[in-house]
């Protein structure tokens, strides 16, 4: 017997690179959340939508037909086809179908390959600080060690390309960002991002740009990183369907990469997934090819949601940083004194509305709560009353 | 501006004009003149509800009419679509392509009633020269609604 980090007894030995990850702190909070009957939840990331018919209809079709067996390694033929075509048209990018995409098991399968494929022990990886809860641990499980940078509300959770060059070391190998943001829903503008893509040149590093939300941006442009000056070859973008066509059950994704790096990415995926599911990927080429005009009637509605929570924190005295992408929302709580884990928990207790503590993104995520709107305008609506409530109560004395 | 308004309300016509206001950010006074406006015009003809009589303990038979009809010199088909729609039976009345000119829908309590309503009104309309009446007998679908209860999905309490 031997004790783990936390002095508790323990009977088996794990790996120590996975004793030093710790659990997402939001697990407790979920069984928690399952437990309470009537709880309005804002805290799970996925749409509120069902997969488009003509979308799932495809899959039925191939179900139907026998399409039922391994595919090739990078994922369909017709499949990267399609995708290369749509990064040519969305963004003018020329990705060969046969050497430079792989299809993977979601955008998470695609960071950890990407992760795996470039890290060597000790390497040192540069993101921002709140960010999505599994950049830190894929980096970790690769090896490599996390930086952090913060952001924070004032320069719009964007992450700065000055912060980032104070914190490259020999050891630096990669930059990665995820925007639009979860949890913050921040949107990179094209000048910030270029700046961090000239830190990167200068520094020979690579930029992993997790870009799954790219199609949910409500009133500006997304920049996708691969676009700007010189940094295709630089770049390893990673994408899927989750988000944009409300497949996240699909488990979906791809990685877009200069040909050496998707070949080590490849290595590990053969060897370990073999292949992304089949009826995925034949509902992935449904997508790309009619999924447009399903795609963008969902963002025209998670709009109109976006601007009845963001308005309905404000006006209940949680500011909140006007999101210009991906479905969350930001707001700040610290005017309630709680930390975020127990506004948190007590929003849910007393309430029955879960939110997710901004702790749970990083350190500088505490003080926030993040609050996922893709879920209905009821829904919301009444999520904001019951927050009101809570906020009205709980307030400290004398606060404006 | 009007057209994201007519969407919303397209929707759910019980959304509130402090609703939409939030949905847009199109101001509330605005979004109430764009709304009076559009009903002056006829834009907006009526809010009503979808429903499922089938739940309800009222009977109703409803049946779609093919109507062929003789056009009438200088008039066309719109003078003998309107001595058609006139009538309360119908609920709806479209002029379409194809083998038959008019689509009739008529929604009445008996097969009787529509039967009369057919041959003793319909089939008597001066240019009216035959008519073909199916009888609904389920509806899956109206106006966009799937009709079946929709089973609840589940989200799993999973993260993020």
């Amino acid at each position: 017997m031997s004790t783990n980090p936390k002095g508790q007894h323990r009977k088996y030995h794990t790996s120590q690179r996975v004793d030093q990850i710790s659990p997402s702190g939001i697990r407790r909070f979920f069984d928690l959340l399952a437990s309470v009957e009537g709880v309005i939840s804002l805290g799970v990331g996925e749409p509120d939508f069902a997969t488009p018919w003509h979308i799932s209809e495809a899959a039925i079709e191939s179900l139907e037909k026998g399409y039922t067996m391994y595919t090739s390694n990078l994922g369909m033929p017709e499949l990267r086809q399609e995708l290369s075509r749509h990064l040519k048209n969305d963004y003018n990018l020329e990705y060969d179908a046969d050497g430079e995409l792989l299809i993977t098991v979601g955008v998470s399968e695609a960071l950890d390959l990407a992760m795996r494929a470039i890290l060597d022990p000790g390497d040192e990886v540069i993101m921002p600080d709140p960010c999505y809860v599994s950049y830190n641990p894929c980096v970790v499980l690769a090896g490599g060690t996390p930086v952090m940078v913060p952001t924070n509300e004032q320069n719009n959770f964007e992450i700065g390309a000055a912060d980032i060059e104070a914190r490259i070391t020999s050891r630096t190998k990669a930059i990665l960002i995820g925007y639009p943001a979860n949890p913050t829903g921040a949107v990179m503008s094209r000048d910030k991002l270029s700046e961090i893509a000239e830190v990167a040149r200068r520094h020979r590093l690579l930029i992993v740009s997790d870009e799954i939300y790219a199609k949910l941006v409500y009133g500006v442009e997304h920049t996708c990183v691969a676009t700007l000056p010189g940094m295709k070859a630089n770049t390893i973008l990673l994408g899927g369907f989750s988000k944009a066509y409300a497949m996240t059950g699909w488990r979906i994704g791809y990685a877009a990469a200069p040909r050496e790096i998707i070949a080590a990415m490849t290595k590990i995926h053969q060897y370990t997934m073999m292949c992304a599911s089949t009826m995925g990927q034949v509902a992935a080429i449904e997508a790309l090819k009619s999924g447009e005009d399903s795609a963008t009637e969902m963002v025209k509605d998670y709009n109109r949601r976006r601007m009845v929570i963001v308005k309905g924190l404000c006006d209940i005295g949680l500011s909140c940083f006007e999101p210009k992408g991906a479905f969350y929302a930001f707001p700040s709580i610290k005017r309630t004194g709680m930390t975020s884990e127990e506004f948190a928990e007590r929003l849910l207790t007393e309430q029955k509305v879960a939110v997710v503590p901004g702790s749970a993104f990083g350190e500088y995520g505490e003080g926030y709560v993040r609050c996922c709107y893709a879920t209905s305008l009821a829904d919301i609506e009444e999520a904001l009353t019951r927050m009101k409530r809570f906020v009205d109560k709980h307030q400290k004395g004398g606060l404006t | 501006m009007l057209k994201e308004i007519l969407e919303i309300l397209q929707d759910d016509a019980h959304t509130t004009t402090k609703q939409i206001s939030a949905m847009t950010g199109i101001p509330g006074a605005e979004v109430t003149k764009h709304i009076k406006q559009a009903e002056k015009d006829r834009v907006i003809l009526k809010y009503k509800a979808i429903i499922n009589w089938d739940k309800v303990k009222d009977e109703q038979v409803w049946a779609l009419i093919e109507v062929k009809l003789t056009p009438e010199k200088d008039v066309g088909f719109d003078s003998i679509a309107e001595r058609i729609y006139h009538f309360p039976q119908t609920r709806t009345v479209y002029l379409i392509s194809g083998s038959y000119d008019l689509f009739v829908l008529a929604v009445g309590k008996t097969n009787h009633e529509i039967a009369d309503f057919v041959s003793q009104k319909l089939s008597h309309i001066e240019g009216v020269q035959g008519t073909v009446t199916q009888f609904m007998l389920k509806r899956y679908k109206e106006d966009g609604e799937i009709i079946e209860e929709k089973e609840e999905i589940k989200r799993q309490p999973v993260m993020l």
